[in-house]
């Protein structure tokens, strides 16, 4: 199962941005205002609930209205509301200007509301005085910045008041994560010169309030942004939208926004959007003056606008359903997507292909930011129009009187509301056969249980799509445990991992529990479940693989990290008067074939019987009680075949080795070869290391002020695949595996036999060196030879710069896939670094920071980077 | 102003540090073996209404009888006992035209209780202590009790905070060392409990240790006002409770999920007791001492509780099966403080720092 088009988490469960709504507030909405004044309150309750449909995850409630009595109309609306647990749901501001409006507000407010706001107006002591009682009521608290002087508006004064009222609360016992700055919002582009830094002001301060106020969060009134453009609906949502694109960045996670209308950042005009960013960032002199110009022409807009938007429907029907998706426009979509089915052979194609790509295109723009949650939410609802509207095509495509292949129940788990993912599952599932009940979303597991037992259901599928819900999944299949159920558990959506089922879902459950990467392969997933024969071994592979992942991750994610900055404080300190000197035969040599009798000598025996799974140490395990008799005989065969590899010239062996200057710069290395200067990024350790031990990183070998560096490429694999083929031909699996396990073991003895050449020859600083087999096996001689892909230099990707320096491809013959794996496969490549205090070590787990650091070292994007790095990430 | 710290809190807190600690069982189900008649609960005094029923009056007519009861739980092996007090506020008591005895039988009720805890410690030197028992009242702050007007409410927020304080006024004049606020059907019911605890403290310098005490009304999981335990836990944080869990309801298997979902969070004591199962058609409980003390025995071996009673049905023979199963078993491990705000509607708001 899968949550497919990959929308990323809810914000309300990490660090980005709530919606406060502002709808419900007679000073920000003269719509809401006219219908308290009328008394209408039946319609004001709509008003909520729109908000929270579209998205507000707060909903700010204000009644500040000279005519109106506030007090009244605070309790009597929110009763009201008390009353529809689809409004309900969510949290309440209580805002009022008037402390006796707020307090009357939370003796009707159950949960834990936010009052908005309080402040050091009237000095520290009515401070005070309101913070302890809302403290006392279970709030949190909105703090102007206000003080007894006034209310900021410089930069300076915004976080001087925030500072001192942080300090005044801590203090007194308030918890400093219930504590919510507003560093208020001015109206910028005003035609005043003191307005004009405004925005920079407050976008700025927010980020030094986060600073010295840890726990905090930022809020602010954004429509107050763009007073000065009333009336003018499209420009004010620019100037909303890239503000808030920059105050999110700077730390303002919360904000009163009018849910329903932001701007995609990348989809605002580009004109506009520059002349916004000019008034923001005060960048030009003449910024206000070119946005009121372009202002004229987005006047009224919003009928006119509308008609130029029209102009995507002349498009092709593909592109017209991404831009539906991603606008969130439903209006046309039931008649795009019919004339989509129309397009292709089957209705799930739609779903697989256009719809499935404008979902995507959404979740890129939400989780670089550019997107709000109710715009993902818009999106949300039009994809739901058009599976819709697929459904019945589909369900027609079944086989009538078809016997269902199974009966699978599907359920997106309590506490989570996305159910797209599984939708797609769900008519995948069908449209293959299966029978599917599905439960809906905020499913307890009770009612999970309950629906699997009366349904007589083969396999039970969980959806989930917010982290929170990873939590859940444990609950559901501890329950099922506890209820002695064995029907396979699947699990999917879009931050379920395979890693996360197998460390925490899978040994809460004994039945089989199973990670479902995408809704590709849920139908491949069921089927085996259901089959009698694939089942078990489907079962104990998966079991088996999961009990890997597990070991694998096993002590890890218990040590702490370092910050990257005092991970390279506490580098590993080189003594570079022993740095080796430069090597006698510097340059690039190639050597075409090596003589593979002369391997033999180097050659490690023992990965080789690990390879056949026989545990022991060569030679002992020749003479093991257990084993050694089959080892015996293996070794016999061995033997046998290498004489023939070697006397009919069966592999080739091919292999380069270099040696250029370089230098260390931070943690890169700098390597010159011929004119040109390749920088190698290569990563620190950032677990934190006990008293005298280094945090390591392989440029730590190298002397800032100059030093050598050397490279390496071998592979005694060419020439193999017609010897196998010709074993395939004769069903010999035994030959085969043999000559692939030799053939490794010679790329290996080739990397240890150019290791000792560098070493005595080419570098030449061991040049008396005499070292039997076993001590080299034992790396008794000076200096490492590291690979990209092991422990010390764990990231793959810098193979093709080692390769391209090293001229490989050509000396060798080996090339390399796009995810870096070496063919022939019998094949080693890697650094040689020669300073005597050089070790191998491992990086293991690094810090975000890093991961950051790294990617812009190596000119890359996060993204790119993340997935190079994963394996060493969280 | 200056707030002493509660030394009862204190000593609970060590207690619990190192054993699974037992509160009492239910009071209704040992005082109907008595067969007590009107006389019995009207005893001298002048009554209006008639008064069989009102068990919370026997703290005057009949005190032997809750002493005696009080005495069985300690016998039994609590060692937190509860005042009989579950109705003894202003808005219960009107039913009985008692009010005007409140702060009477609350005195009584807490120094009933106190007497016999402070015999039992004397007895073999391990502290005993006492809970103030407050409970909802009838009336709802959330709902409104007339379906045509959503916004009606019964009672405000400062009359029940009055009635709560006129109570445990009482019960901290009688002796008690915390309140129990249990039985919460009604969130901002017990907000406005939480509420009067706190101006208490403020009115006599000394905190007054706030256990509270969460009641699902269906299977769902959620109460009255249709808070789940997570968004009762974020309702009530800021009380910094000495206890959090839940009561009543319903039997201990039907309530584990909710007891999983609070241990794991609640950065103090989790206090549990269950009904003794579900009741038989005929509204009695059926389940066995040894049944309970079996499902109790699981959650001290999940690691779930701190302290576990019985609620309706329960008897002395409950607290002792639940004795033994939790003999020996380590405490649950408080669980770390979020450091995050946890905003809530009905639903809980994760606000990520």
């Amino acid at each position: 199962m899968a949550t497919a088009p990959d929308l990323p988490p809810e914000p309300a469960t990490r660090a980005t941005f709530v919606n406060i709504g502002e709808r419900t507030n007679v000073t920000g909405s003269a719509a809401f205002k006219k219908l308290i004044m009328a008394g209408d309150y039946t319609r004001a309750v709509e008003v909520a609930r729109q908000q929270v449909e579209n998205g507000a995850q707060i909903i700010d409630v204000n009644m500040d209205e000279g005519l109106l009595d506030a007090e009244v109309a605070m309790t009597t609306f929110l009763k009201l509301i008390a009353a529809e647990p689809d409004i309900a749901r969510v949290p309440i501001m209580v805002d009022s200007s008037k402390w006796t409006v707020i307090e009357a507000g939370l003796k009707c407010v159950s949960g834990k509301p936010v009052v908005n706001s309080i402040s050091m107006k009237e000095g520290e002591e009515a401070f005070l005085h309101h913070a302890r009682k809302v403290r006392a009521y279970g709030a949190a608290v909105v703090v102007m910045a206000f003080d007894e002087v006034g209310q900021a508006d410089t930069k300076d004064r915004k976080v001087e008041i925030c500072e001192r009222a942080y300090k005044l609360l801590v203090e007194d016992g308030f918890p400093p994560e219930d504590i919510i700055f507003d560093p208020n919002i001015f109206a910028v582009a005003t035609g005043i010169d003191e307005h004009r830094r405004y925005a920079i002001d407050f976008i700025e301060a927010t980020a030094e309030i986060r600073k010295r106020c840890p726990g905090v969060h930022i809020s602010g009134g954004v429509s107050n942004l763009s007073f000065s453009f009333r009336g003018n609906e499209p420009v004010r949502r620019a100037m909303h939208s890239v503000f808030l694109y920059h105050a999110i960045q700077a730390g303002m996670d919360m904000g009163i926004v009018n849910a329903g209308q932001l701007d995609v950042y990348d989809a605002i005009d580009p004109a506009l959007r520059e002349a916004c960013e000019d008034v923001i960032w005060d960048r030009r002199e003449d910024a206000t003056e070119r946005l009121i110009a372009l202002a004229e022409g987005f006047k009224g807009k919003d009928a006119a606008a509308e008609k130029a938007a029209e102009e995507w429907r002349g498009w092709e029907v593909t592109k017209r359903l991404e831009h539906a998706l991603v606008k969130g426009i439903d209006a046309y979509v039931v008649d795009d997507t019919e004339e989509a089915r129309q397009m292709f052979a089957r209705p799930i194609e739609v779903i697989e292909g256009p719809l499935m790509d404008g979902m995507n295109v959404v979740g890129d723009l939400f989780g670089s930011g550019k997107m709000f949650l109710p715009q993902v939410v818009k999106s949300a609802r039009v994809m739901k129009k058009a599976v819709a509207h697929l459904l019945p095509f589909i369900e027609a495509e079944k086989v009538a009187g078809q016997r269902s292949k199974g009966r699978i129940v599907m359920a997106t788990v309590k506490g989570d509301v996305h159910d797209i993912g599984k939708n797609i599952v769900g008519v995948v599932l069908q449209c293959n056969g299966y029978e599917v009940i599905d439960l809906g979303v905020m499913v307890p597991w009770m009612k999970i249980l309950e629906a699997a037992n009366e349904n007589d259901a083969d396999i039970i599928g969980l959806s989930g799509l917010i982290t929170p819900s990873l939590d859940e999944m444990v609950t559901v299949a501890s329950e099922m445990q506890r209820a002695g159920m064995e029907m396979p558990l699947l699990i999917g959506g879009a931050t379920t991992s395979k890693v996360h089922t197998a460390l925490r879902i899978a040994p809460a459950y004994e039945g089989p529990v199973i990670h479902v990467l995408d809704a590709s392969r849920a139908v491949g997933v069921a089927s085996t479940l259901m089959s009698d024969t694939q089942r078990d071994g489907f079962v104990e592979k998966t079991a088996a693989d999961y009990e890997a992942v597990r070991k694998a991750r096993e002590g890890k994610g218990q040590s702490e990290l370092l910050p990257i900055a005092e991970a390279r404080a506490n580098a590993f300190a080189t003594d570079f008067t022993q740095k080796p000197a430069a090597p006698k035969q510097p340059g690039v040599h190639v050597y075409a074939d090596w003589d593979l009798a002369d391997l033999r000598d180097y050659i490690d025996w023992t990965p080789f019987f690990r390879a056949w799974e026989l545990a022991g140490n060569y030679p002992a395990i020749l003479d093991d009680e257990v084993v050694g008799e089959s080892a015996r005989s293996l070794f016999a065969d061995a033997q046998a075949m290498l004489d023939q590899i070697i006397a009919e010239k069966w592999l080739v062996a091919k292999g380069v080795a270099a040696l250029w200057p370089c230098r260390r710069e931070g943690d890169d290395i700098v390597i010159a070869s011929g004119d040109a200067e390749v920088r190698v990024p290569m990563l620190r350790q950032q677990i934190r290391k006990r008293e005298g031990r280094a945090n390591m990183c392989l440029a730590d070998f190298i002397d800032p002020a100059g030093d050598w560096i050397g490279g390496f490429a071998v592979t005694a694999g060419h020439g193999i695949e017609a010897h196998l083929a010709r074993f395939k031909a004769d069903h010999d699996d035994y030959r085969d595996i043999l000559l692939k396990a030799l053939a490794d073991r010679l790329a290996e003895a080739f990397a240890e036999r150019m290791h000792q050449h560098v070493r005595t020859t080419l570098w030449g600083y061991a040049e008396g060196e005499q070292l039997t087999n076993e001590a080299l096996i034992r790396e008794q001689y000076r200096g490492i030879r590291p690979a990209p892909g092991y422990p010390a230099c764990p990231e793959h990707s810098l193979k093709p710069i080692l390769f391209d320096l090293l001229g490989a491809g050509e000396a060798t013959g080996i090339t390399l896939t796009e995810s870096f794996a070496m063919l022939p496969t019998a094949a080693v490549s890697g650094f040689y670094f020669g300073h005597p205090e050089s070790e191998y070590f491992g990086v293991a787990r690094v810090g975000r920071d890093q991961l950051e650091d790294y990617a812009r070292r190596r000119g890359v994007d996060l993204d790119t980077a993340e997935r190079w790095l994963r394996p060493n990430l969280d | 102003m200056k707030i002493a710290a509660s030394d009862a809190a204190r000593r609970l807190r060590e207690q619990a540090a190192q054993r699974i600690l037992l509160t009492d069982g239910a009071f209704g189900t040992m005082i109907q073996s008595y067969r007590l008649q009107e006389a019995d609960y009207r005893g001298a005094l002048e009554v209006t209404h008639d008064q069989k029923g009102n068990n919370d009056l026997l703290a005057l007519t009949r005190p032997d009888v809750i002493a005696e009861i009080t005495e069985a739980y300690l016998d039994a092996g609590s060692d937190i006992v509860s005042t009989n007090t579950f109705n003894a506020n202003r808005i219960s008591q009107a039913d009985y035209g008692l009010e005007h005895l409140v702060r009477d039988i609350n005195i009584s009720s807490a120094q009933i209780a106190r007497d016999a805890a402070g015999e039992w410690e004397a007895k073999d030197g391990r502290p005993r202590f006492v809970a103030g028992a407050i409970g909802p009242t009838n009336k709802t702050l959330s709902l409104s009790p007339d379906v045509n007007d959503p916004g009606f409410r019964a009672i405000t927020f400062d009359e029940l905070k009055d009635v709560y304080r006129e109570q445990i006024d009482a019960l901290l004049d009688g002796g008690v060392d915390f309140i129990l606020i249990e039985t919460v059907f009604d969130t901002l019911n017990a907000k406005a409990g939480i509420m009067a605890c706190i101006e208490a403290g403020e009115a006599r310098g000394i905190e007054v240790p706030i256990m509270l005490s969460f009641t699902v009304t269906d299977m769902s999981g959620r109460n009255l006002s249709g808070h789940s335990i997570e968004s009762f836990w974020a309702s009530v944080r800021h009380a910094r409770p000495l206890t959090i869990g839940m009561n009543c309801s319903f039997g201990a298997p039907q309530l584990r999920p909710h007891v999983a979902t609070i241990a794991a969070q609640a950065d103090t004591l989790v206090m549990v007791y269950p009904n003794a199962g579900l009741p038989n058609e005929l509204g009695q409980y059926d389940e066995q001492p040894e049944t309970t003390g079996g499902f109790i025995r699981e959650w001290a071996e999940t690691g779930l509780i701190n302290i576990v009673g019985g609620c309706c049905g329960t008897t002395p023979g409950h607290i002792a099966a639940m004795r033994h199963a939790v003999a020996g078993q380590a405490p649950r491990t408080i669980a770390k403080p979020a450091g995050h705000a946890i905003l809530a509607g009905l639903e809980p708001m994760i606000l990520a720092a």
